[in-house]
């Protein structure tokens, strides 16, 4: 029987399928339903972790104790990870253990386009990647296989367009037998404790075991020679292939299942079989460099982009002007004559808690600095708040406002940061603001939730990731906790309020903290009625359009005066939340009177 | 074996307004049907009110879950705007079912920008295909009592221009809704789907 499956569905299949007995993660985009599908298996102890690097340690402990373990994250987690990843090539595993990474060529929801094949060859351990559903479940086991037998960590790396696009996948029973059995700590320090004295004499190992994993690689099954015309081969693993397979049906195909370490010997056969060799790969020449190291003739990254996603599309394109494709077999967009296309970015939803902070400081605050980080929250950088300043990395909003201070800027500045990203990667930073005697104002936009991502639990919520009762940690105690004494609370739903408090928090001489606690719309209490414009008070001063609410739309009516259109909500989209009513200058604005 | 023409199916949408599962059904009536299949869909950001995208693809062998350019077989626009934004992937002779909503972005309500006016957005529809349909599905969808089915709606108008019979619809449907609002769903699609059914 085939079920249709995304990639992140047929890879929790996978973890079922070939025994997993332990999966932990942090959210993030396109790798989240990854982990949320594996905590519908009850055999599989399934958890989110504070963070990545948190969620490697527990995987690489779990396979120290003979259990089967997959870690899964999104690109830039492999950044939080790769910390512990790194010591466990060095101590391998006792059971299998595999790193899931969701990349996203075309940064369709990350803040850079890393290509974490990278990571495989830094850290020397194969890297395996699936082209659809099925091979996202079956390459699954066969990492789980690889890394036993191997004795090292296997990544599995999976793009946004296998994760997120779905196929048909045949599905069979849980192997029981490939989960191992719970047995006591068998101790092993010389091996365990990556000290440099007992360290050093495992990297010779691992290079050696590098050089006999590449050898393997010619005979392995993930690795295929699929002769076609001979007048062109192409070298392309994972969502390439596909692109790839559409573009040139007939030609010569090596399809690499495992992209590191890899086939020499397959390459060279397809080389000298085919009159031109080509290597397809989204982002980084990956492959094309280790492939024209070892003397075998390709192209790659002289025709194709560096960056981005390599669909169709742009293959099609740049094969073409390459000369590998007939120009009139490129179909291309229409021409047509289509009116001036407004833009679209995406806006917090009706109902946000995160509007109230970003009006007021895009708007009543605008001398100041905000430094942002990931979540929901980011879109603050953009209209119609235009309030974020800087926004890198989970937690970087805390410490570069400690940064900016001891720069001395003469501008007030707050550091924004996620409830979530808090418990991920802003306690370490506060910690040194109070420590270092800085002057920081931090702002927390607890929203009771990983909102971003689709609503993860995280440990300030009730709530595991199983369903299970979690120790909710307040945040305001480990503020406190870390040293701070300026802590305030504030209700997110009440605009002046928030910005008589953040006017409060900047003027203290010493680190503040603010709260701001209203739940993200889809994890609190629902609609609160809906709200209407009564036209005829409206001036159509525009003011309630600077909140950015989806719910709020041009009416037909104008100011005559200014010929500016007036505001009107829609019902289906508006939930109630009252913010608009408490920027309206004229008290246009309304709740609808419940006709029950 | 017989060989099929692939079909290429583009959703699009703001984000809210079903298109995922939207494709999520398109795509296992074409798995119901018999046809590989392949589906993509963007998730994360966009999803917070912004122009969102889907792809299926219904074949023989499908490789690439993403459409080639300009070669849209069927545009199912759940929004004015965005429907014109992918219009020019509309193959000549392809069809585009339009639901008639306006959802305004920041850049209109707040910046300079503006909404197109309805005899561009006709001008362009003509343009593009003989096979244009508009539609009000939210008006139906509320007629019916939520707005909720306003995807399904679309999907019904879309039924009528696919060689697939509608039990396998409504087998899909009812395996893909919670069952309490199995009735709703069945009678949204066939709202639908008498839109288009005469004209197909």
């Amino acid at each position: 029987m085939k079920v249709l499956m995304s990639g992140n569905e047929a890879i929790a299949r996978g973890a079922y399928e070939y025994g997993v007995q332990v999966a932990t993660g942090y959210p993030g985009t396109p790798s989240s339903e990854i982990l949320e599908n594996v905590a519908r298996y009850e055999e599989i102890y399934t958890e989110w972790s504070t963070n990545e690097k948190v969620a490697m340690d527990a995987a690489i402990g779990a396979a120290y104790a003979g259990k089967r373990s997959m870690v899964g994250m999104k690109s830039v987690g492999m950044n939080v990870a790769a910390d512990s990843f790194f010591y466990a090539v060095y101590t391998g595993v006792r059971a299998g253990l595999v790193i899931v990474v969701a990349d996203d060529p075309g940064m369709f929801s990350s803040q850079n386009e890393q290509d974490n094949r990278q990571y495989a060859r830094f850290a020397k351990m194969p890297v395996l990647e699936p082209a659809d559903s099925q091979e996202s479940k079956d390459f699954i086991g066969a990492a789980l296989e690889l890394s036993e037998e191997w004795d090292t960590p296997v990544i599995l790396r999976t793009v946004m367009r296998i994760s997120h696009s779905a196929s048909p996948v045949a599905l069979r029973e849980r192997d029981a037998k490939d989960g191992r059995a719970t047995a006591p700590f068998e101790r092993d320090p010389h091996r365990l404790v990556c000290t440099c004295v007992w360290a050093k004499h495992q990297h010779p190992v691992i290079e050696e075991r590098l050089k006999r994993l590449s050898g393997f690689a010619n005979t392995y099954e993930l690795n295929r020679l699929e002769w076609g015309d001979r007048r062109l081969g192409v070298v392309a693993g994972g969502a390439a292939y596909n692109y790839a397979r559409e573009v040139f049906p007939e030609a010569s195909f090596l399809k690499l299942g495992m992209s590191y370490p890899l086939p020499y010997e397959l390459i060279r056969e397809l080389a000298d079989g085919v009159d031109e060799l080509l290597v397809v790969e989204e982002l980084d020449p990956f492959l094309e460099e280790q492939i024209k190291a070892q003397g075998i003739d390709c192209r790659g990254k002289d025709i194709f982009p560096a960056y981005g996603e390599l669909t169709p599309a742009v293959i099609e394109k740049h094969a073409a002007e390459a000369g590998l494709l007939p120009q009139e077999q490129v179909k291309g967009a229409r021409e047509l004559p289509l009116p001036e296309l407004a833009g679209r970015s995406p806006i917090f939803c009706p109902g946000c808690p995160h509007r109230s902070t970003f009006y007021v400081l895009g708007n009543k605050m605008k001398e100041t600095i905000v430094t942002g980080g990931i979540g929901c929250y980011n879109l603050g950088a953009l209209p119609p708040f235009d309030a974020t300043d800087t926004m890198g990395a989970m937690g970087a909003s805390i410490g570069v406002a400690h940064g900016l201070d001891i720069a001395e800027i003469p501008d007030p500045s707050v550091a924004v940061i996620g409830d979530s990203s808090f418990f991920h990667a802003g306690i370490p930073p506060l910690l040194n603001i109070v420590h270092n005697g800085g002057n920081s104002t931090v702002v927390i936009l607890d929203n009771r939730t990983t909102a971003m991502t689709g609503h993860q639990d995280h440990p300030g919520v009730a709530e595991t990731l199983t369903g299970k009762p979690g120790k909710e940690i307040d945040v305001e105690e480990v503020v406190r906790a870390c040293g701070v004494t300026d802590v305030h609370k504030v209700d997110a739903f009440d605009i002046e309020l928030i910005e008589e408090t953040y006017r409060d928090a900047l003027a203290y001489d010493g680190p503040s903290v603010v709260i701001v606690e209203g739940p993200c719309y889809f994890v609190g209490p629902g609609a609160q009625g809906t709200y209407d414009v009564d036209l005829e008070t409206c001036i159509a001063c525009g003011t309630c359009f600077k909140l950015g609410c989806p719910a709020i739309k041009l009416s037909k009516e104008v100011n005559e005066k200014t010929g500016r259109a007036k505001a009107e909500i829609d019902p289906v989209l508006c939930v109630g939340c009252d913010m608009c009513a408490q920027v309206c200058p004229v008290e246009a604005i309304h709740p609808v009177e419940s006709e029950e | 074996m017989r060989t099929v023409e692939t079909m290429n199916f583009m959703i699009t949408g703001v984000g809210g307004q079903g298109t995922i599962l939207a494709s999520d059904i398109l795509a296992a009536v074409g798995v119901e049907a018999g046809y590989d299949v392949k589906k993509s869909d963007i998730l994360g950001l966009a999803v917070r009110g912004g122009s969102v995208l889907g792809h299926v693809r219904w074949g023989e062998q499908v490789h690439s879950p993403i459409i080639p350019q300009g070669r849209v077989d069927y545009l199912l626009a759940f929004e004015i705007l965005e429907g014109m934004r992918r219009l020019s992937q509309i193959r000549p002779g392809g069809t585009v079912i339009l639901n008639e909503q306006e959802i305004h972005p920041a850049s209109v309500t707040s910046g300079p920008a503006t909404y197109p006016e309805p005899d561009a957005v006709q001008k362009a529809l003509s343009a593009a295909t003989p096979s244009a349909f508009r539609i009000r599905a939210l008006e139906i969808a509320q007629d019916l009592g939520s707005t909720k089915v306003v995807n399904v709606v679309v999907l019904g108008a879309l039924s009528s221009f696919l060689p697939v019979g509608t039990e396998s619809w409504e087998k899909v449907l009812e395996e893909r809704v919670p069952s309490r609002f199995t009735e709703l769903n069945l009678k949204a699609f066939h709202s639908g789907r008498r839109l288009t059914k005469e004209r197909a």
